[in-house]
């Protein structure tokens, strides 16, 4: 349900079969009336994607993301979804996800950890077919030994696979990442698939305020034609053309086609910015700019690390934070220029890895100045308290060092 | 929907040739089309890149010949020798990755449906038999269990063609091959059977020696996919470098391989609802027919 030119498909200023006014995406997200509703991040998917006409989803059961894939079964129950489906594996998902953005639907799904990972081949090619299919990471833990619990380590391996990629702090941030998702996913110039983040169990099994826009009111159906590729539907022939033609056997052309089309790929996830700092207010947050101490994470960690902030600021101490909000694109330029005054840099991570830190490391100057860490991994919690007890410890590591060797 | 396949005035001094035949005589928008086309009409496949006498092209060119009507269809195939055939052919084709054509056709035919309620839009799957019954196994079934609406159709070379000769599941046992060092170990596997078990209305073995029966079947499958429920068709394309066979000699190969008592005899299945429904077509022709000549 989408072209411009089908009359069947409810336009701008009209009503759609459940009486929702399609509403114009600037004016849904800045001007319409919010109202504040105290639900779960399970719940907060069901609401967003009640207003983002979605064409088509495959659920598939794994925690921590199953109860938001099996509400928006119910979205479908009611009508507002056109067609959905349980799949038989994670990797069949994204498949069928890819299958019916091929043919021109608005499609969303969920997965989380040892999904995320049995689903991994799909990822890459969505992007290399230019599919703008929206996927919510409920991010947890990757076996083995097997956990269930809250952890960002999935987020590492998805960094390269040329997906927009931004990572909810909340459920307010899951509400409007969403819908602001699909616009910023489907313009001509970017058209590839995002992956809105959100931490499992801390977003998704908690309760939050969070300021909805109007349940009456919705984002206007996916226009299939509006893309740099063709859409599969034959509303276009004849042709002699597939969307991956080029594992053809002359290697001087499938070298120089794979090449630049990744780049490509690259590319226009830095388009993407253009679209995005407006609707995000900028791919960061800082907060106390000038601190010499900063602290950068993304997703529920920045939470940890606000509190952090305040333990500090109760003893008279001034402590910064990035809030980085786009993995893909990284804010890197805006991470370089906020850090420039920093003496020392922390970056608390759920997971083992590091990878966060890893990233900032590669793209600033002076890079001696990144602590990574505190770490926790496989669903332990981080205390503000950890936080402060670890920039505490490096301070007090350096003074030593100072009192040493100055 | 009658004359949809036009060309743009501008383009015509641009296009290439190959594009124009098609316009003005590719064989679109014709409920009569057939494989007797060949020779009066642009076909849909063109210049394929597979080896010389390569049976699977024969295939193809029965196949694209046979579909009921290819202005609305749309093709999905998977990773293999079929791969360098689809940029060939004039419908909309996707591929995607290895062995997950089913559930591909799964999403589209369900994305389809939506954009297009009152149209048809038929969903081909046409893959080799390591994409259909190894690698992808899991996702053919699933699709079947689930009634989807599209036709599956295997070219069954047995073996892995395309990455040079390896052991697969449609092998025959004992076979001498790449991995398989000491001759295959198990049998055949037995698809069409556990096709019809899992859920197909129509299911067909056969070789592509014989054009009007490749038009028959594939014509079947497609419309009872359309209205009934899903279908499949294996259809023997020797890989005759891998079997030691020269370029002239895969018709003879599927010939042998078809005759009584050999493993592509043609067999078919036909669900008790496609039956009734081939039934109805046929009434109905005949009706059409009577009417003609009155």
């Amino acid at each position: 349900m989408a072209t411009q030119t089908d009359s069947r498909v409810p336009q701008i200023g009209q009503r759609n079969k459940k009486g929702q006014l399609v509403t114009d995406p600037n004016e849904l997200f800045f001007l319409s009336p919010r109202t504040s509703s105290f639900l779960t991040g399970s719940e907060v998917i069901r609401e967003a994607i009640r207003r983002a006409s979605v064409d088509f989803s495959v659920a598939y059961p794994i925690t921590p993301q199953s109860e938001a894939s099996s509400l928006v079964g119910e979205l479908y129950a009611e009508g507002y979804v056109g067609d959905y489906m349980r799949g038989e594996s994670e990797f069949a998902v994204m498949g069928q996800c890819a299958g019916a953005a091929f043919g021109g639907a608005r499609v969303f799904t969920t997965t989380a950890g040892p999904g995320t990972l049995r689903a991994f081949e799909n990822f890459p090619m969505w992007a290399g077919s230019r599919l703008p299919i929206q996927v919510v990471f409920t991010v947890r833990g990757i076996n083995s030994p097997l956990t269930i619990q809250p952890d960002t380590l999935e987020i590492a391996f998805m960094l390269e696979t040329g997906m927009l990629l931004w990572h909810a702090e909340s459920a307010q941030d899951l509400f409007d990442y969403m819908l602001k998702g699909y616009y910023v996913a489907e313009q001509p110039e970017v058209h590839l698939p995002i992956g809105v983040i959100c931490d499992g169990f801390f977003v998704t099994h908690t309760k939050d305020m969070v300021m909805m826009t109007p349940e009456d009111r919705t984002l206007p159906h996916y226009d299939p034609y509006r893309s740099p590729v063709v859409c599969m539907d034959m509303e276009v022939p004849p042709v002699r053309m597939m969307r991956d033609p080029f594992v053809m056997k002359s290697n001087y052309i499938s070298y120089m086609t794979h090449a630049s089309w990744q780049l490509e790929i690259r590319a226009a996830i830095e388009r993407s910015r253009k679209h995005t700092v407006p609707l995000l207010d900028g791919l960061i947050d800082v907060e106390n700019p000038d601190a010499e101490i900063m602290l950068i994470s993304s997703g529920t960690a920045v939470s940890q690390a606000r509190e952090a902030i305040r333990l500090f600021r109760a003893r008279g101490e001034k402590v910064g934070l990035i809030k980085i909000k786009t993995l893909r694109p990284f804010p890197t330029e805006e991470i370089r220029k906020a850090t420039e005054h920093a003496k020392h840099i922390f970056v608390p991570e759920f997971n083992v890895a590091g990878w966060l830190a890893r990233e900032i490391k590669s793209t600033i100057d002076r890079n001696h100045r990144v602590v990574a860490g505190p770490h926790v991994a496989g669903g332990m919690t981080m205390p503000p308290e950890i936080i402060v007890e670890e920039i505490e410890k490096h301070m007090a590591h350096r003074r030593n060092k100072e009192l040493v060797h100055g | 929907m009658a004359n949809r396949i036009q060309i743009n005035k501008e383009f015509i001094d641009i296009m290439p040739q190959d594009y124009l035949d098609l316009v003005d005589s590719g064989t679109f928008e014709n409920p009569n089309r057939g494989w007797k086309d060949f020779g009066t009409a642009t076909e849909l496949i063109a210049e394929h890149s597979l080896c010389a006498g390569c049976p699977e092209s024969i295939a193809f060119r029965h196949i694209m010949a046979s579909i009921p009507n290819p202005e609305d269809t749309v093709m999905v195939g998977s990773t293999g020798c079929t791969s360098l055939v689809f940029p060939m052919i004039a419908v909309h084709n996707i591929h995607s990755l290895f062995g997950n054509q089913n559930a591909i056709a799964t999403g589209l035919k369900r994305a389809l449906a939506v954009r297009f309620p009152d149209r048809v839009k038929d969903v081909i799957v046409l893959a080799g038999d390591g994409a259909t019954v190894d690698i992808g196994l899991d996702m053919t079934l699933q699709s079947w269990f689930r009634k989807e609406r599209f036709t599956t159709i295997c070219f069954d070379n047995e073996l892995y063609a395309n990455t040079g000769g390896q052991e697969s599941g449609l092998m025959q046992k004992g076979f001498l091959a790449k991995m398989a060092p000491v001759g295959k170990r198990f049998e055949k596997v037995r698809l069409p059977e556990i096709a019809r078990e899992s859920g197909c209305d129509y299911v067909a073995i056969m070789t592509a020696s014989k054009p009007s029966l490749v038009e028959k079947v594939i014509k079947q499958a497609v419309l009872i996919a359309r209205e009934i429920g899903p279908t499949y068709v294996q259809i023997y394309t020797p890989c005759i470098l891998e079997i030691g066979k020269q370029s002239m000699e895969g018709l003879q190969e599927m010939r042998t391989s078809e005759a009584p008592g050999e493993r592509f005899k043609f067999r078919e299945f036909i669900s008790p609802e496609a039956q009734s429904f081939l039934d109805g077509l046929a009434e109905k022709k005949k009706a059409e027919k009577i009417a003609a000549t009155t």
